[in-house]
C-alpha cells in the first residue's frame, strides 16, 4: 500500500465518473462547493470537472488561506521584512501576494529585504538559532491544518529560549468562513466537500452545524482522483435520498474527533480573535487566531509596529462573488486581462490554488473549446 | 515591468520573456537576433555558422552531480548542439571574487576542461576579471560558442506540422532538484545528481534524419513546459502531451510534490526536446536510446497552447512559468 | 486542504522527530501530534508535521468500493 498511486488508478476514475451519471436526474442543477484550495488544484490539474455529468456544477470556496490575507495584513509583513535586523521567512506561496500599491515580499526581497522561504515553521526557527543576532520571523498563513505547525513551533522556541525568534499569525479557522457564505442572501450551494486535510486537526463534527442549521450534506473528501469523484457520488446520493448529514470519504486519514494533541496545542497556545477580515468575505467574526498572552514574547504584532491599515479591494473585483461561489472566474470582467496570475488584482487569482488562478492556469482552454 | 529588476525577472518564464523583448530586443533589434532562438544563424563567406552565449551563475557552485565549469561547457555546447550544428570551440570568461579559493578555482577549470574534451570542443579563448569582496557571489562564468550548422536541417518553430511527434530524451527535472537541495534551505534527503551532459551526438544522430528533423531545444531554465510554450507561439500549433508518457523518477517526483512544484517547470542540463515527422519518431527514438520517450503530438490549434492529458480523459493547460517556481505549501 | 502528503517512517529520532521517506526522499519531521508512529506506519505530512497516521484498512475499504464500482460499470 502506498496510499497515492491506488488512489489515481484510471480505471477507478473512469468507473465512478460513469456511477455519477446515475445520480443525477437529467436536467437537474446541483451546485456543490468545495471549499479547500487543495481541493480546487486537484480537480483543476486532473482536469475532473470534465468528467462530471452537465447537471454538476462544482464552485469554489473561501478554502485558500493565501487567498483570503487582506492587503492591509501583506503590507504588515513586509513593514515588518524591510526592516534591517529582520530575516523574514515565509511559505512560498505568499510571496507573489501583492499588498496595497501592488508590492509584494517577492519586490521588497528584490529591494533588499532578506526574504526566505522555508518549508516549515520548525526550519524557521532553525535559523533564528543560527543567527542569533538577527530577528527573525515567520509568516504564519494557513488555516487548522497549519496552524498546529506553527504552534508547537511557539513552544519549542519557549522551551529552547530562543528569544530571537516571532511569529507574524495569520492563521484562519474554516467553519465561521463556511457560516458566513451559508448566512449570504444568495447562496445557491446544494452540498459541500469538506476540507480533507483541516479535518484531520478538526475532526469531522466541526461541519454538523452545515447539516443541522442549513440542512446541507457534506462529505470531507481526499485529494485524490478517486477521493473527489468518490465524495461528489456520496454527496449526490445524499441529495437524491433527502439527506443532510457529515459522511467521512478520506477515513484512511480523517478521524471523527480529529487529531486532539494538534487541539491541544492550538487551545494553548493561540486565542481566537473577536473578529479578523478575509479578503472578498469583509469581517468574519471569531474567524482568526491571535497568539495567547503567555506567548506575547513571540508575537510579532507586539514585537515590531505596523502600519495595520484596512485597505479596499479595487472596484472591478469579484472575488466576494467568487469566494461565496456566486460567479464563475470566467465571469469577473478583469479575467485574464487586467487580472491575471503575474499580476493579479485580486485574491482569488494570486496563489495556485486560487479559483481564478487554477482556472486561468488550467482551464482556460476550454472557454475556446465551448 | 516595474522599475526594478527582480528574480523573477531571470526565472526563464513570462517575465523574463518581457524583459527579453521588450528591453532588450527592443534596443538591440537587427535580423540575426530577432528569433530569439538559443543560437543565432550567422553567414560568413557561404559559410553557415551557428553562434550563442550563456551567463552561468548557478549557485552553490559545487552540487550533486557537477560543478559551474562542468554546467558552462555543456550548456553552451549544447544550445549550439540543438540548433543542428556541430560546436567547434567555445570561449570563457571568468568574473571571480576577491577572497576566491585558487583551488576551488582549479577546480572548477579542471572540470570545464574535462567536460570540453568529453564534448570534442575547445576553450579557444577566455578571459579574467576579479571584483571585489562580496561582488560576485564567488563566481560567475560567461560563454561563447561557435558552431558549423549541418547541412541536412533546417530547424526552426515555423517547419512544425500538426501529426509532428514531440520526443524527450530522458526524465526531466534532475538538475533544478539537485541544485535545490544542494543549497541546504530545504532539508530533504535523496540521492538525485544534476543531469548536465552534452547532447551533440544525439543531436548529431538526429541530423541524419534531414527535413524530418523539425526543431530541438535544451529545456533548462523554465523546464519543459517554458520551451513547449515557446514552441507553440512560434509554431502556430498546439503541443498536446500524455502526461503519463512524460518520464520522471520518482523520487524526483516524490520531491516536486512534497516542495508544491511541477516537473515540468524545474531545469534540465543534459536533456533535449525534439519535434519530428511522424513516420520518422521511431527512428527518432532510436538514435536517443533507452530513456528516450515520445510525449505527444503536434494539434492544428487556432489558441496554440500547451495542453496535458490525463488517461482518464481530463486536459490541461501547461502554460508559461509564472514567477519562479516557488515551494507551494497551501 | 494545503499539501498534506503520505510518508513512511523510517526511524524515530530524538527530541519529537522521526525520518520519513516520501517514496524516495527523506525529512525529518516533527511526531509531536502522532507520537505513536513508528518505523513502517505511514503518516500524512504537512509543512514539517505528521499531522496523522493512516489506516490501512480504511484505506483498503475505500479500494473495495472503488473496485465495486469498476465491476458496476463492467457489468452495466
Amino acid at each position: 500500500m502506498r496510499y497515492v498511486d491506488e488512489f489515481r488508478n484510471t480505471r477507478a476514475i473512469q468507473a465512478v465518473a460513469a456511477e455519477l451519471k446515475t445520480l443525477v436526474e437529467p436536467g437537474s442543477h446541483v451546485k456543490l462547493m468545495e471549499v479547500c484550495g487543495g481541493h480546487t488544484h486537484a480537480i483543476y490539474r486532473h482536469g475532473l470537472d470534465m468528467l462530471l455529468p452537465d447537471e454538476v456544477e462544482l464552485v469554489h470556496g473561501p478554502g485558500c488561506p493565501v487567498c483570503v490575507i487582506p492587503m492591509g495584513r501583506v503590507d504588515d509583513a513586509i513593514s515588518i521584512a524591510e526592516r534591517p535586523e529582520v530575516i523574514f521567512t515565509s511559505f512560498g506561496d505568499m510571496l507573489r501576494v501583492p499588498g496595497g500599491r501592488r508590492r509584494s515580499l517577492l519586490e521588497a526581497k528584490a529591494r533588499g529585504a532578506d526574504v526566505r522561504i522555508v518549508y516549515s515553521p520548525l526550519d524557521a526557527l532553525d535559523i533564528a538559532r543560527s543567527n542569533r543576532d538577527r530577528e527573525v520571523v515567520f509568516f504564519g498563513v494557513g488555516f487548522e491544518t497549519t496552524a498546529p505547525a506553527t504552534a508547537l513551533t511557539l513552544l519549542r522556541a519557549r522551551r529552547e529560549s530562543v528569544r530571537n525568534f516571532s511569529v507574524f499569525c495569520n492563521h484562519v479557522l474554516i467553519a465561521p468562513a463556511l457560516r458566513a457564505i451559508l448566512d449570504s442572501p444568495d447562496t445557491e450551494i446544494d452540498g459541500f466537500l469538506g476540507p480533507g486535510h483541516v479535518s484531520t486537526v478538526i475532526g469531522t463534527g466541526e461541519y454538523e452545524f452545515i447539516c443541522r442549521d442549513y440542512r446541507r450534506p457534506v462529505v470531507v473528501a481526499g485529494f485524490e482522483p478517486t477521493d473527489i469523484l468518490q465524495a461528489v457520488a456520496l454527496l449526490l446520493a445524499q441529495l437524491r435520498e433527502g439527506r443532510a448529514e457529515v459522511e467521512n470519504q478520506y477515513g484512511r486519514v480523517v478521524r471523527e474527533e480529529g487529531n486532539p494533541a494538534a487541539l491541544a496545542a492550538l487551545e494553548y497556545v493561540f486565542k481566537v480573535r473577536e473578529d479578523f477580515e478575509w479578503r472578498g468575505l469583509g469581517p468574519i467574526p471569531r474567524s482568526g487566531y491571535r497568539i495567547a498572552d503567555e506567548l506575547g514574547e513571540w508575537d510579532a504584532e507586539q514585537r515590531f509596529e505596523v502600519p495595520g491599515a484596512r485597505i479596499e479591494d479595487p472596484k472591478a473585483c469579484r472575488c466576494g462573488d467568487v469566494l461565496r461561489g456566486m460567479a464563475k472566474p470566467f465571469e469577473c470582467s478583469v479575467f485574464g486581462t487586467a487580472c491575471t496570475p503575474e499580476k493579479p488584482l485580486g485574491t482569488c487569482m494570486v496563489s495556485s490554488e486560487g479559483a481564478c488562478a487554477a482556472y486561468y492556469a488550467y482551464g482556460r482552454h476550454r472557454l475556446a473549446v465551448a | 515591468m516595474s522599475d526594478v529588476i527582480t528574480l523573477a525577472d531571470g526565472a526563464g518564464g513570462k517575465a523574463s520573456r518581457r524583459l527579453v523583448e521588450g528591453l532588450f530586443l527592443a534596443e538591440l533589434r537587427n535580423p540575426m537576433l530577432e528569433p530569439l532562438s538559443d543560437a543565432a544563424l550567422v553567414s560568413a563567406n557561404g559559410t553557415r555558422l551557428a553562434l550563442t552565449t550563456d551567463a552561468y551563475v548557478v549557485r552553490p557552485l559545487v552540487f550533486p552531480g557537477g560543478d559551474i565549469g562542468e554546467l558552462a561547457v555543456n550548456g553552451t555546447v549544447n544550445d549550439l548542439a540543438v540548433s543542428g550544428s556541430t560546436p567547434i570551440a567555445l570561449t570563457a570568461g571568468f568574473v571571480i571574487e576577491e577572497g576566491f579559493p585558487v583551488d576551488e578555482l582549479r577546480a572548477i577549470t579542471h572540470s570545464a576542461a574535462r567536460a570540453a574534451k568529453a564534448a570534442g570542443v575547445a576553450i579557444a579563448a577566455g578571459d579574467t576579471k576579479v571584483v571585489e569582496r562580496g561582488a560576485a557571489d564567488g563566481l560567475y562564468i560567461t560563454t561563447a560558442g561557435i558552431g558549423l550548422l549541418d547541412p541536412r536541417v533546417d530547424l526552426s518553430p515555423a517547419r512544425v506540422r500538426p501529426g509532428d511527434r514531440v520526443l524527450v530524451s530522458g526524465s526531466i527535472a534532475e538538475h533544478g532538484i539537485a541544485v535545490m537541495l544542494a543549497r541546504g534551505d530545504l532539508h530533504l534527503e535523496l540521492d538525485v545528481v544534476s543531469d548536465t551532459a552534452p547532447v551533440n551526438r544525439l543531436t548529431a544522430a538526429l541530423c541524419a534524419l534531414g527535413p524530418s528533423l523539425r526543431w530541438m531545444r535544451d529545456p533548462t531554465r523554465g523546464g519543459l513546459a517554458t520551451t513547449l510554450n515557446e514552441l507553440v507561439a512560434g509554431a502556430g500549433a498546439s503541443v498536446v502531451l500524455e502526461e503519463q508518457a512524460i518520464p520522471v523518477r520518482e523520487d524526483v517526483r516524490a520531491a516536486c510534490e512534497l516542495l508544491g512544484i511541477d516537473p515540468l517547470y524545474v531545469a534540465n542540463e543534459g536533456k533535449l526536446v525534439a519535434v519530428v515527422a511522424p513516420d520518422a519518431a521511431d527512428a527518432a527514438l532510436a538514435a536517443l536510446g533507452a530513456a528516450a520517450a515520445i510525449i505527444g503530438e503536434v494539434r492544428a490549434d487556432d489558441l496554440p497552447l500547451v495542453l496535458a492529458q490525463t488517461p482518464f480523459g481530463g486536459s490541461r493547460i501547461v502554460d508559461m512559468l509564472v514567477g519562479d517556481p516557488l515551494p507551494r505549501i497551501c | 486542504m494545503c499539501l498534506g502528503i503520505p510518508a513512511q517512517v523510517v526511524e524515530r529520532l530524538d527530541d519529537g522527530l522521526a525520518k520519513v521517506d516520501f517514496g524516495g526522499v527523506r525529512r525529518s519531521v516533527s511526531v509531536a501530534f502522532t507520537p505513536d508512529a513508528e518505523p513502517g506506519d505511514w503518516v500524512l505530512v504537512h509543512v514539517g508535521f505528521a499531522l496523522a497516521m493512516l489506516d490501512e484498512d480504511e484505506a483498503q475499504a475505500t479500494l473495495r468500493l472503488l473496485g465495486e464500482a469498476i465491476e458496476a460499470e463492467l457489468a452495466s
